[in-house]
């Protein structure tokens, strides 16, 4: 399937001489929800504003829909919707007028059913006369929504949409960005939050000081470097490791009372019956088991640690 | 042409012009009025005819260019110094729209604002004074062009302002100097010699040499330079956002 935005060789340096962003190659495939995620100044919104024309990059090129966004802006601009990390809107507008205004501003014909559809889809319809400056923060990010769905784009921007923003909110969001994407909107949204990517993402792209350092499905990504975890509760606690499991990667808990066996999920061999064959021959009663997988935290952090460190 | 984008633009900015009616219309005619109460009235009548004219009438056109002048540079200024301020410029920089788009959307709600200030003012002119206009269509053009020269200047103005100080700097510190010595409440051949030779670089009097012209056919400049100085003082502001478009200049990072 031929992606839907292109971003080839990328770099972006500010005035200032910082580069923001360092060859950025990135494929979006249509549909999909993507999830950018990367540390704070990582280069996530600088990338987000390139692509979309409000910064101008300093070499490369993107295409949307196959329109390049440079030569052939109106084309490729068309297809997009933003949706902005600040909550910026006018305080004294109306919400629907805003919304019309959007719609207008790309070039689409008022459309009032369209827009009436767009407020409802966003718990907004009973507030669309209302005045900007009344709507609480939640309701906000929600306009800015409305705005960047106003003229139907096809590939929809979140910057951080749910940066300071509560549990329950936030929950709302991605049950707004699964209809989205069940209307068959590309997502790409850019997030510090590692479970906003792990809930709601197809895809992962993990940025850092303006490269992707890797774009992989979700699940993949888990499985793939994904290391779990076997922990053994034991009947008696133990003083220290028993002899003969010096080779094995194994460890004791502070109280003595848990074994912890860390393996590959990905390997041939997870080691577990021997583990266990081993330990009844030893004479350790075991009381209970359980694994746990790791996060896409301790990927990420694993990711971004080794990037530093080179 | 996104003509659809333009017209987007064009009923918000008016929007705005008509939510805040009170403080963008009533307050350029209540000041107007006051000029004609003491210009016109109180000292003009101590004053005796300027070039052939009451000293209330002549004020006239130099007082409608004084109020389109500055009112067109701040609601052009006002008008894209505001989505900078908040933020909600970032719609307009990843919209489908060239500046010229942006340009007409902008600065023609601006001048349609002044435009219609200016109207209005002639309007209650003809309560205080009593006023021919000797060439009606070169009147309603001279307003027209200054009413967009002025929208662009301030255009350019409010993209390069980078807070609300420096927005009222321009029309504070060199346009408002420049009106009211541009020959507003006076003929600069009322100065001496030496001048009315340094008058003859503000670029304000050529407008409002012109545009008393069309009111009562006398004039300071020829007519002729004062079309040639509106023309271009337009062609050099349309010059400066260009460029201010094609480099992103305080706008594009």
């Amino acid at each position: 399937m031929p992606s839907i935005v292109s971003v080839k060789d990328v770099r972006k340096v500010y005035d200032s001489g910082h580069e923001a962003l360092s060859g950025v190659d990135l494929e979006i495939q249509e549909g999909e929800v993507l999830a950018l995620l990367g540390p704070n100044g990582a280069g996530k919104t600088t990338l987000i504003s390139t692509i979309c024309g409000i910064t101008t990059k300093t070499n490369g090129t993107i295409t949307v829909g196959g329109h390049d966004t440079v030569t052939d802006f109106r084309a490729a601009r068309n297809l997009i919707g933003l949706v902005p990390q600040e909550i910026n809107l006018e305080p004294f507008e109306q919400v629907i007028n805003t919304v019309r205004f959007s719609r207008g501003l790309f070039g689409k014909r008022s459309n009032a059913a369209y827009v009436d559809e767009v407020l409802k889809t966003l718990s907004l319809d009973d507030k669309a006369t209302a005045q900007i400056k009344e709507l609480s923060g939640g309701m906000k990010r929600r306009v800015l929504i409305a705005k960047a769905l106003s003229h139907e784009p096809r590939v929809l921007f979140l910057d951080e949409p749910t940066a300071g923003v509560d549990v329950e909110l936030r929950k709302d969001m991605w049950e707004t960005v699964a209809q989205l994407k069940a209307q068959g909107v590309t997502i790409i949204l850019t997030t510090h939050y590692i479970e906003e990517a792990e809930a709601i993402a197809d895809r992962i792209a993990v940025i850092n000081k303006g490269k992707i350092l890797l774009v992989e499905e979700k699940a993949k990504l888990m499985a793939r470097m994904g290391q779990k975890e076997l922990r053994i509760e034991l009947a008696e606690p133990l003083q220290a490791l028993p002899a003969g499991f010096e080779d094995v990667d194994l460890s004791l808990s502070d109280d003595g009372g848990t074994l912890i066996y860390t393996y590959d999920t990905a390997g041939e061999r997870t080691g577990i019956t021997s583990l266990l064959t081993d330990l009844q021959k030893a004479g350790i009663v075991l009381k209970d088991l359980q694994t746990r997988q790791s996060s896409l935290e301790d990927i990420f952090v694993g990711l971004v640690h080794k990037e530093d460190e080179a | 042409m996104n003509l659809t984008a333009v017209g987007a633009i064009y009923r918000f900015e008016m929007a705005r012009f008509f939510r805040t009616l009170m403080q963008s219309f009533l307050s350029p005619v209540m000041s107007t009025a006051l000029y004609f109460v003491v210009f016109g009235s109180a000292i003009g009548s101590r004053i005796q005819e300027v070039e052939g004219v009451s000293y209330g009438a002549f004020i006239v056109p130099g007082l409608i260019m004084l109020s389109v002048m500055t009112q067109s540079i701040s609601n052009a200024s006002f008008g894209i110094y505001f989505p900078k301020f908040i933020g909600t410029i970032y719609e307009l920089l990843s919209a489908p729209v060239n500046f010229i788009e942006i340009v007409i959307g902008y600065v023609g709600a601006a001048a349609t604002k002044s435009l219609f200030i200016g109207l209005v003012i002639l309007g209650t002119s003809f309560l205080f004074v009593d006023i021919t206009i000797a060439h009606p269509l070169a009147m309603l053009a001279f307003l027209v062009l200054t009413c967009l020269s002025f929208a662009l200047l301030g255009f350019i103005i409010g993209i390069w302002a980078g807070n609300f100080e420096q927005l009222q700097l321009v029309p504070l510190m060199v346009v408002t100097p420049l009106v009211f010595l541009g020959g507003s409440f006076y003929s600069i051949s009322m100065l001496p010699p030496f001048w009315q030779t340094v008058t003859l670089f503000n670029p304000v009097v050529y407008l409002i040499s012109g545009f008393r012209w069309s009111f009562f056919g006398t004039a300071d400049v020829a007519i002729g330079v004062s079309l040639f100085a509106i023309g271009f003082f337009t062609t050099l502001c349309l010059a400066v956002i260009w460029w201010i478009f094609k480099t992103g200049w305080r706008i594009r990072t």
